[in-house]
């Protein structure tokens, strides 16, 4: 990826990410929450995982951000000026900026190694072999998140029908 | 080298694209002399430009008189509306739908000055993933309008919409499992390609025959997913006037009509591809027509390109028909019968011949 296009990239990103939280509107903070995974998908085809990608709008940008803006529809809500306060604002940018920190100070300085170009192995990001690592070396963990996902498709059904 | 490559993808990407629109259009046209024909009335048959045009073109002239009409007619954004979504739902809904096309093959190898180029815009290796992932992004462009207009009709028309849309997915997406997993494969040029050769020495060798329950379900819920009827709930005109576009018009309103062509073509493509050997035409192949019994006749290259890229176009029509039949046959569903058509026969159904596919492959696999 060369530098203009990961400029562009990831000043929008952020740009659009500050718009999630800076919205009065809910539609328009779902929609620019969209456009961020959507970015986000764009940054993973530009680093060659088509997979992770085309996942990547599928999951987020089509089937979990569609729910938001359904629910955000169906129960009609206004633009919520008044629930707004400053205050929170200010303690959630300060609990981020305080993560953001942390992750800086574990990763950040390891990272000047293996921020090294990498040449691409044969077939990355392809169907084959992503699934070929997922269904090897990382099963445990992908069944078990099945199983989770399985848990909380059999929990919201519990809770529907209270 | 690099350019000319380029002028090649650019080229490749205006044809498909090309292609897609000027079909949505000629539907429009399909669609009105069709239901006419069906209804037993004569339809459009006469247009004329400007009032001072005296003689009649035909088909020609009535072909391009809806477009006309539709796009030099007034837009009107209603007061209460949100003007930037308002304006920025049709394209939403318009961009999904026109790329999707992009990977599904047209054709075999073309061969020009010693290059050979595949007649596919966009070859990914997650071909199918890709049109999963555009017609999941083809929803925004409806609730966006449903709910920018501010309008009780348009909003629940978009929320029907959704609804619909997301219920449906499912059993397309698990369909799809289906003929991916009998072919081993998510690229669309690949599945294309293993449906060559006869079946049996007399069928040809199509996926229909190894997944007929896959085509039933994904005509079924592709139908949904275009919102035609019999699945037309979200522009239900007698209960919701128009549904999510009741608030367009002009160009605009013209925009979500050629989107809903654009679907039908894009389920018709991909049927012709996964169920219907998508390019292949019986007894071709790359040299000529080869009969069984052995013998056969060479035909020149180019004629064997213009041949397939012939019988994808026609296979694509016949679906386009046959899906413009269906929604002036049937009678509009209930919103339960929907629900329970989608999640409980639909998906159920999908789940097993998703089952029985993965038997089948193990079976096969373990024989060899």
């Amino acid at each position: 990826m060369d530098a203009i296009t990961f400029t562009v990239l990831s000043v929008l990103m952020v740009a659009s990410a500050i718009r999630v939280v800076l919205n009065r509107s809910p539609v328009y903070s779902a929609l620019s929450l969209v456009m961020l995974m959507s970015l986000l998908a764009v940054y993973f085809l530009y680093l060659d995982a088509h997979m992770v990608g085309v996942l990547q709008i599928i999951v987020y940008a089509g089937a979990v951000m569609v729910l938001f803006l359904f629910v955000i529809m169906l129960l009609n809500l206004q633009d919520s000026i008044q629930d707004y306060r400053q205050e929170k604002l200010w303690t959630m940018g300060i609990l981020c900026a305080t993560l953001f920190g942390e992750l800086w100070f574990f990763f950040g300085r390891a990272g000047g190694e293996s921020s090294a170009q990498h040449a691409v192995p044969e077939g990355f990001g392809t169907v084959i072999s992503l699934s070929q690592k997922l269904f090897t070396d990382y099963l445990l963990p992908f069944e078990i998140t099945s199983l989770l996902l399985l848990v909380a498709v059999v929990g919201a059904v519990v809770l529907a029908k209270r | 080298m690099d350019r000319i490559d380029l002028l090649i993808d650019v080229v490749l990407v205006l044809m498909v694209i090309g292609m897609v629109m000027n079909l949505g259009g000629l539907l429009l046209w399909v669609e009105r002399k069709a239901s006419a024909i069906l209804q037993d009335r004569i339809g459009a048959n006469r247009a004329s430009i400007l009032g001072k045009l005296p003689i009649n073109l035909g088909i020609v002239n009535t072909l391009v008189a809806d477009p006309i009409k539709l796009f030099t007619k007034e837009d009107f954004i209603p007061p209460g509306a949100d003007k930037l979504l308002h304006t920025l739902a049709p394209i939403v809904a318009v961009v999904p739908a026109l790329i999707t096309m992009l990977v599904v093959p047209f054709g075999d190898i073309i061969v020009i000055g010693g290059r050979e180029i595949e007649l596919q815009a966009a070859r990914l290796d997650v071909g199918i993933l890709y049109i999963l992932a555009m017609v999941s992004l083809g929803v925004y462009g409806i609730v966006l309008a449903g709910w920018s207009s501010n309008n009780r009709w348009a909003l629940l028309g978009g929320i029907r919409a959704s609804a619909q849309m997301i219920s449906y997915e499912i059993a397309m997406g698990l369909a799809l499992i289906g003929a991916v997993l009998t072919y081993g494969t998510m690229d669309l040029q690949e599945i294309a390609r293993a449906q060559s050769g006869m079946l049996f020495g007399v069928l040809p060798n199509w996926g229909i025959f190894y997944q007929p329950l896959a085509f039933l379900i994904f005509l079924t819920a592709g139908i949904a997913e275009s919102k035609r009827a019999p699945f037309d709930l979200p522009e239900a005109e007698p209960e919701l006037i128009s549904g999510y576009f009741t608030e367009y018009s002009g160009a605009k309103q013209a925009v979500f009509m050629l989107v809903d062509f654009l679907e039908s073509i894009i389920v018709a493509g991909l049927i012709t591809t996964l169920f219907f050997g998508g390019w292949q035409v019986p007894l071709l192949d790359r040299t000529g027509i080869q009969f069984p019994w052995g013998g056969g006749i060479p035909l020149p290259s180019l004629v064997v390109t213009l041949m397939q890229v012939g019988a994808f176009t026609g296979k694509v029509f016949f679906f386009c028909w046959l899906q413009i039949m269906i929604r002036w046959t049937l009678p509009r569903f209930r919103y339960d019968q929907l629900m329970i058509l989608g999640w409980k026969i639909l998906l159920p159904a999908a789940l097993l011949n998703v089952l029985i596919t993965a038997l089948a492959v193990l079976i096969s696999e373990s024989l060899k």
